[in-house]
């Protein structure tokens, strides 16, 4: 039974990735910069849960609260930042997403200090699901699983059938033909920057009382995010949801079957994959 | 004689240091067709990018129905009623032939729904059989004609063609040329820059000549045919 547990968490584990790599992907698709400061949001995220559920103890709150508070938390990034330097070098995107890594880290030590802290997983949650015999799940982690594959679906069907999506999707592709053809291609930007974070404070706020809440959280996902999107194809969202499940996969039998080497097991499949395919699985070949 | 609708003076464009457009002035009244031709790197599609508000001119002015558009953002020049066909088409090869139609499509700046979606799949009929396939599974043609189509269900009062035609089988050619001349029927003004010269100064009412980003001629058709030695030397034909 333990595999069946090792895969479940492969599997949520997984599926968390996608959320954060997902909208880094797509931001970097169509806007055109990598965001270095995209594991602060996901940061941004665990620390509301902890905030809220130590204010509330309605810990749900954080969902809705991280979609309204990532949305304008993105928005306003993209206005007031981000815009000004889609036309600049990459080392001035690197060091303006990289100096906001160091704001947002020393704004979460001003403001709440620098302990760990535990977030209980809401009490509607709190008991283990039977899977097989003589094996239950946690149900918190079931429901980790749902709301990803919720927005994982939300998303692929707002990119794929609305007319924003068609948008989106032809703006990471010829973004002065979408200017021609009379749509104002900054809103498209904020928009698309205000759903990537939104994405990633939700992931924060669900993965809070998984992992617990301490300085630095959103480093290592955000390695690992890259590691998916590299592995996807940059820009592809269906590329980084099945390179996402492979690394959350690979990452997480490693650890338990493999623990020697598991730490360098998804970097040798990113090497791996690169070799074979230079621009990721679902990446367009150049 | 109407108002000119485009109405651009003394443009002096520069990519980098090298100096492209050198005082071009243009004028598009409503309905007219005019020619732009010259050689290849003359400043034709400089021209109309600046016109555009993709580059932006150093020196210059544009008027847009009398109001100053210089250095306006590129969607704004668009919203006031111009479609632009760049040369290679720029059709979005992700998106179905139906979405590329579909994110372009909104009234004129009149209110105007005329060109929608299915007049223009009456107009080009390959395209209602292609309406579900992504835009990079297109012929040349076919992509050409989703070009033209996206640009009209933009319900324009100007259409910009640069290089229609260039590089497209014969017949397609015919099509695309029949369309062209249907457009201006309609009443759309049109500016066209293509290097077959029998058929722009055909459908033109006014034809310009760059040479190394300067107007060397603006009139009539007929009166380039009848220069036919300095035609010769701006054209190369």
């Amino acid at each position: 039974m333990n595999l069946l547990a090792q895969l479940l968490n492969g599997l949520q584990y997984g599926l968390l990735l996608f959320l954060i790599a997902s909208g880094l992907t797509l931001v970097f698709g169509v806007l055109g910069v990598i965001n270095l400061a995209h594991g602060s949001l996901f940061m941004v995220g665990a620390y509301l849960a902890y905030v809220i559920a130590k204010t509330t103890g309605a810990l749900w709150l954080a969902l809705p609260a991280g979609l309204i508070g990532g949305i304008m938390l993105g928005a306003g990034l993209e206005r007031f930042l981000f815009r000004h330097f889609y036309h600049r070098e990459h080392l001035d995107q690197v060091l303006l997403t990289f100096a906001l890594i160091l704001l947002f880290e020393e704004g979460r030590s001003f403001l709440l200090g620098n302990d760990f802290h535990s977030v209980p997983v809401p009490a509607l949650f709190d008991f283990s699901i039977p899977v097989a015999p003589g094996f239950s799940y946690s149900a918190y982690r079931f429901f980790v699983i749902g709301c990803c594959l919720a927005l994982g679906a939300a998303l692929y069907l707002w990119i794929e059938r609305t007319r924003m999506g068609a948008i989106i999707r032809a703006a990471a592709e010829k973004p002065e033909m979408v200017d021609v053809i009379g749509i104002d291609a900054r809103r498209v930007h904020m928009v698309v920057f205000a759903i990537g974070t939104a994405l990633a404070v939700i992931a924060g706020a669900l993965a809070a009382p998984l992992y617990s809440v301490y300085p630095g959280i959103g480093d290592g996902f955000l390695i690992i995010s890259f590691v998916v999107v590299v592995i996807g194809g940059l820009g592809s969202v269906s590329g980084a949801f099945w390179s996402a499940l492979l690394i959350g996969m690979v990452d997480t039998l490693g650890k338990a079957y493999m623990p020697a080497v598991a730490g360098l097991a998804i970097y040798v499949l990113m090497a791996a994959v690169l070799l074979v395919r230079p621009s990721g699985l679902f990446g367009q070949r150049a | 004689m109407s108002a000119a609708l485009i109405d651009a003076r003394d443009l002096h464009t520069y990519y980098d240091d090298s100096h492209i457009l050198r005082g071009v002035s243009l004028r598009l009244r409503a309905g007219e067709t005019v020619g732009l031709m010259g050689r290849n790197g003359m400043g034709k599609s400089t021209l109309i990018r600046t016109l555009m508000g993709l580059v932006k001119p150093r020196r210059g002015t544009i008027l847009i129905d009398g109001r100053d558009m210089t250095g306006a953002a590129t969607f704004r020049i668009a919203r006031t009623g111009i479609a632009y066909v760049p040369e290679g088409r720029g059709i979005f090869a992700s998106l179905r032939v139906a979405e590329n139609l579909s994110i372009a499509a909104r009234p004129g700046i009149d209110g105007s729904v005329a060109w929608d979606i299915p007049r223009v799949l009456q107009l080009f009929p390959r395209l209602a059989e292609r309406i579900g396939n992504g835009g990079d599974q297109l012929s040349g043609g076919e992509q050409q004609m989703l070009a033209i189509a996206r640009a009209l269900v933009t319900n324009p009062r100007i259409l910009i063609l640069d290089e229609a035609t260039e590089g497209l089988a014969p017949l397609i050619r015919d099509e695309i040329w029949h369309t062209i001349r249907l457009v201006r029927d309609s009443g759309i003004a049109t500016l066209l820059v293509d290097k077959t010269v029998a058929e722009v100064t055909a459908v033109a009412d006014r034809v310009m000549v760059l040479v190394k980003g300067e107007t060397v001629f603006e009139g009539r058709p007929t009166a380039l045919m009848a220069d036919a030695d300095r035609m010769h030397g701006w054209l190369g034909v």
